[in-house]
């Protein structure tokens, strides 16, 4: 990959939806002070306190994980405000290996006692566990930061808007759709996060972080006169960042609710697709979804390994020793990379959840698959197959209560050193359709086999959009798939989209995942009519 | 500190909640306990943990303003910053029409949902367990793995209007996936009870999925197309939690859903599925035993959704039936379908061709108005021939309306309580029956599992004998 490509995400100025409210500039990673926050020396000296009563237990290794975590959503359903929820939940979470065994324990009580007794707890699992383990865990060099800090650079924290503001904003944007006639339900809301954490470990590091998310959202829906049919147009297009306030502000929801009811009020007349062969040109607010499904999942190293096999699934990129640098993805201008220091991201972090440095690597180059993603126990598992023996920083404990787990980065797809625009593509397509928005889809386990719909989609005759289409979805597999890709458009075309809602582990824990792609054409690809 | 509030201390942190309140109305509701895990993979522990909580949610109302707050400090200062923070949020919020008066006093039913047997697992138990899976998978060169998860807690809600509810629970869940060394066969099986004595207990429960994984290897492709199907009953409980989210008044009553009348009103009275099932929820029910009230205080009995196919109630939520002049009724107190006679592999010898589907996996919505999903079959699809499992087949995607699949049923065997949520962990409980069903359409073919190895990155570092 050229460096021109690598350093694509830093440099470019992306797209209004994705990151223009806060422009193309970089804070420094490090040495961002949290200002008003709940963390502080106190935290400090609790973790220090999980961390003495574990290795007093023989833990050759534990972290600890003091987090509160809060989250609002407001919601309103046509005039009236529907949901105004805000919580927050507090905890200490301690993690322990002992020989080569982890126990975790978390508890609600954040005091001396507590935390001591935690670690404690945690010990005498790992012990009784290391019973029945079969190959003890190694643990991947990291480097120790005893006074790491970072922060979301937000321009506006959420938590601190007053809540009318939120209100009349998502009232005003309703009563904008329902003055579209035929627009009959209209919901529209804002879900924001805040996530306070102090991490320390055993190898020296004292990491605070403050993570925020924002995600406004709309959907109308759109009733036949004759109440025949319904249609509904959800705001796919703003994705949820890891951003602040100024995310929802640059969303405009008021100024766009017209635009997304007509088009719910337009779904009701498109044209059933006809089934076949088409060239589909993608735009990022339904290839993301892709991106997360094809490339963001096979490539976790623990589905590839089993270890996610009883829920989340396994990879059909397995077995690493014959996947790394043999299969071939897609094109040779196809580059995907792993990352956590992109600005707006939603996996973008300082350091994981086991103090390992935000990381950027590449996971598909020139075409061909080169690496997973890894945590720090995983790195060492295929050290020697990849040349790297660090962690690429995938750790995830989605709060205080639950133990870490490998989690992807964004995961994004590289644009290509072209000028080409969405617009472009349609032009250069004689019989194709163009897919906008995520849709209902399915995929399987393995991340092979796959069908995704589209949200919006519109029917491409002689380079010019005909119509609009519905009931689309593209089926196939995932390297068929990636294979067929023959346009990619420029930096001028990326935009960063997302997901919070990702599932994975037992117990079930959200991560939250940004995906940055240009517009793409795939060709000849096929496509079926899901209403058939 | 495990965190189990007796009913008694559940009442006390309730009111010291509520005395912080100067809202025209609340509703204080508690939760705590401790939920415990355990996972495995690859024949082995990867970690085991506890977590203790107490989470209180205060829901504040000024005439119809409302707003509500949770959160896990039962600190005074604590305490007294929430309940102030929901009161601020409530006053910013616009009217909302509707909104309810707090609900007075109730008699609930007793639902006897807490076993020791759960609650008192020590940590050798887990593991014990854990054992009893993996050394059986890895004596027949299988690679087994699982999930364990256990929790016992209390709930509590108090409101303004005096109504005090509380109920303590236990829940377990056991799932295991057993997976042949090349990748080409894997099974699944799961068990889940509130009382752990009552759940299969660990070696049955693999023998169950080794049997299965044995027989899934070299799976082959058949033709899509409709067939007859044995679902199993967990493929029954993937599909029936969503008929019973479709099992709403006002999402009817405006048109929107599949119980609505073409022109006005909904489909109460009319016949919906066939005529030998029944849908029902039951607190009380020793196979669903669940939190006898709703969210809100509702309390929540006996309530038949479907009797004989025909749809008999659906769900009105306190504002809905006020509006609609109904009394309210709520979801809540686990889904049962009822059964027949008769296991799978009778219902198996019943079917001259079809497929054996062991459960589904990533169902999601085609169409809701017409309860249409697709989805994938997943760990374990067979061919049947003359009334036995012939063959084990490729994967394959379906779509089908559930209301489609819930007409065409053949035979029904015998309900019990099922896994029904993708992730394995605890959830609603379920009750539901192994059927066959005719006309079920598998759209196209998936060659999941059949694709790749697990790999030797970890057995490299181990003695040759040992078996991943």
């Amino acid at each position: 990959m050229s460096r021109t490509r690598r350093e694509f995400i830093k440099q470019s100025t992306l797209s209004a939806v994705a990151l223009g409210a806060v422009g193309s500039d970089w804070l420094p990673k490090f040495g961002y002070t949290p200002q008003g926050t709940m963390q502080g020396a106190a935290f400090k000296d609790l973790c220090l306190v999980a961390l003495n009563a574990a290795r007093s237990k023989r833990a050759t290794y534990a972290d600890v994980r003091i987090v509160n975590k809060r989250d609002q959503f407001v919601a309103a359903q046509e005039e009236r405000v529907s949901e105004l929820q805000d919580r927050e939940t507090f905890g200490v979470g301690v993690r322990a290996l002992v020989n080569g065994a982890w126990g975790f324990a978390a508890s609600r009580t954040v005091t001396r006692e507590e935390c001591s007794r935690i670690a404690l707890r945690a010990v005498e699992q790992a012990e009784v566990n290391s019973e029945a383990i079969r190959r003890p865990v190694q643990l991947a060099r990291v480097t120790a930061y005893p006074d790491g800090r970072w922060m979301t650079p937000v321009r506006r924290d959420p938590f601190t808007v007053r809540m009318s503001d939120k209100t009349e904003l998502l009232l005003e944007a309703n009563r904008v759709a329902a003055a579209v006639s035929a627009a009959r339900f209209v919901t529209s809301s804002m879900y924001f996060v805040k996530v306070e954490t102090t991490f320390a470990s055993t190898d020296g590091s004292i990491i605070e972080q403050t993570l925020y998310r924002s995600y406004p959202s709309m959907t109308v829906t759109a009733v036949a006169t004759d109440s025949s049919d319904v249609a509904s147009h959800t705001s796919t297009d703003i994705a949820p960042m890891g951003l602040g306030y100024e995310h929802v502000e640059a969303a405009d929801l008021p100024g766009r609710a017209t635009e997304w009811a007509e088009l719910a009020v337009e779904m009701l007349s498109a044209t059933a697709v006809e089934p076949g062969r088409y060239d589909l040109i993608i735009d990022p607010t339904n290839l993301f979804h892709t991106i997360h499904e094809t490339i963001g999942r096979p490539t976790e190293l623990d589905r590839a390994l089993g270890y996610e096999a009883n829920y989340a699934g396994t990879s059909f990129l397995a077995p690493p020793e014959t996947a790394i640098g043999e299969v071939r993805y897609g094109p040779e201008f196809m580059n995907v990379i792993g990352d956590r220091t992109q600005r707006g991201g939603l996996a973008t972090v300082g350091w994981d959840d086991e103090g390992v440095t935000a990381d950027s690597w590449p996971i598909i180059q020139d075409g061909t698959f080169v690496d997973y993603q890894t945590t720090r126990e995983q790195a060492t598992l295929i050290a020697e197959l990849t040349g790297v023996s660090r962690s690429h920083g995938c750790s995830f404990g989605e709060s205080w209560d639950v133990a870490q787990l490998q989690r992807m980065p964004n995961v994004s797809l590289l644009p290509a050193e072209n000028d080409l625009v969405l617009d472009d593509l349609v032009a250069a397509t004689d019989r194709g359709i163009l897919i906008k928005g995520r849709g209902p889809y399915s995929i399987d386990q393995q991340r092979y086999n796959f069908q995704f719909g589209a949200h919006v989609c519109y029917e491409v005759r002689g380079g010019r959009i005909t119509r609009m289409l519905k009931d689309t979805a593209y089926q196939g597999n995932t390297l068929e798939f990636w294979n067929s890709l023959d346009m990619l458009g420029g930096a001028r075309s990326y935009q960063l989209c997302g997901t919070i809602g990702d599932a994975k582990g037992q117990p079930t824990q959200l991560n939250a995942a940004s995906h940055g792609c240009p517009a793409a054409r795939f060709h000849d690809f096929r496509v079926v009519n899901t209403a058939v | 500190m495990a965190e189990f509030l007796t009913e008694a201390d559940a009442r006390e942190v309730c009111e010291r909640v509520m005395s912080h309140s100067s809202a025209d109305a609340a509703q204080v509701t508690l939760v705590s306990g401790l939920t415990r895990f355990a996972r495995y993979a690859r024949n082995e522990m990867t970690v085991s943990g506890d977590a203790s909580d107490a989470e209180v949610t205060v829901a504040s109302t000024f005439g119809q303003k409302r707003a509500a707050v949770t959160w896990n400090d039962l600190r005074d200062t604590a305490v007294e910053d929430a309940v102030s923070r929901s009161e601020e949020l409530a006053q910013l919020a616009p009217d909302d029409p509707e909104t309810m008066p707090p609900l007075g006093p109730q008699e609930y039913l007793p639902s006897a949902a807490f076993f020791d047997s759960t609650n008192e697992l020590g940590d050798e138990d887990f593991v014990t367990a854990v054992r009893a899976v993996t050394e059986r998978a890895s004596s027949t060169d299988l690679i087994a793995g699982g999930f364990i998860q256990t929790r016992a807690r209390s709930e509590a809600l108090l409101n303004t209007a005096g109504l005090f509810a509380y109920h303590q629970s236990t829940l377990a869940s056991h799932t295991t996936t057993v997976q042949t060394t090349d990748g080409t066969g894997s099974a699944w099986a799961g068990t889940t009870h509130n009382d752990w004595e009552q759940m299969l207990p660990p070696g049955e429960l693999a023998e169950r999925a080794i049997n299965r994984a044995r027989q899934s290897v070299n799976a082959v492709a058949v033709d899509v197309g409709a067939y007859t199907v044995v679902l199993e009953p967990t493929a029954v409980g993937n599909l029936i939690t969503l008929l019973q989210a479709a099992l709403v008044a006002r999402a009817a009553d405006e048109g929107r859903s599949f119980f609505s009348r073409n022109g006005d009103g909904n489909r109460v009275g009319e016949q919906v599925i066939d005529e030998r099932l029944s849908v029902l929820s039951d607190p009380t029910d020793p196979d669903l035993l669940a939190r006898p009230f709703a969210a809100d205080g509702t309390p929540l009995r006996h309530t038949t959704w479907i009797e004989n196919g025909v749809l008999q109630n659906l769900e009105y939520d306190r504002y809905w039936a006020s509006r609609q002049g109904r009394e309210p009724l709520l979801h809540g107190g686990g889904i049962k379908l009822t059964g027949g006679e008769g296991t799978v592999d009778d219902l198996v010898s019943t079917v001259d061709r079809g497929l054996l589907v062991t459960r589904f996996w990533y169902v999601r919505p085609v169409d809701h108005r017409r309860l249409t999903y697709t989805g994938l079959t997943r760990d374990g699809m067979f061919l049947i021939e003359d009334g036995r499992i012939v063959l084990p087949v490729s994967n394959m995607w379906f779509k089908e309306s559930i209301i489609s699949i819930l007409n065409n049923v053949e035979s029904i065997g015998s309900a019990v309580r099922v896994v029904a949520s993708e992730s394995g962990g605890l959830g609603v409980p379920v009750v539901v029956p192994p059927v066959v069903v005719r006309d079920f359409h598998f759209t196209v073919g998936s060659d999941a599992i059949q694709r790749s190895e697990l790999g030797d990155v970890l057995g490299r570092e181990r003695e040759s004998s040992e078996v991943l």
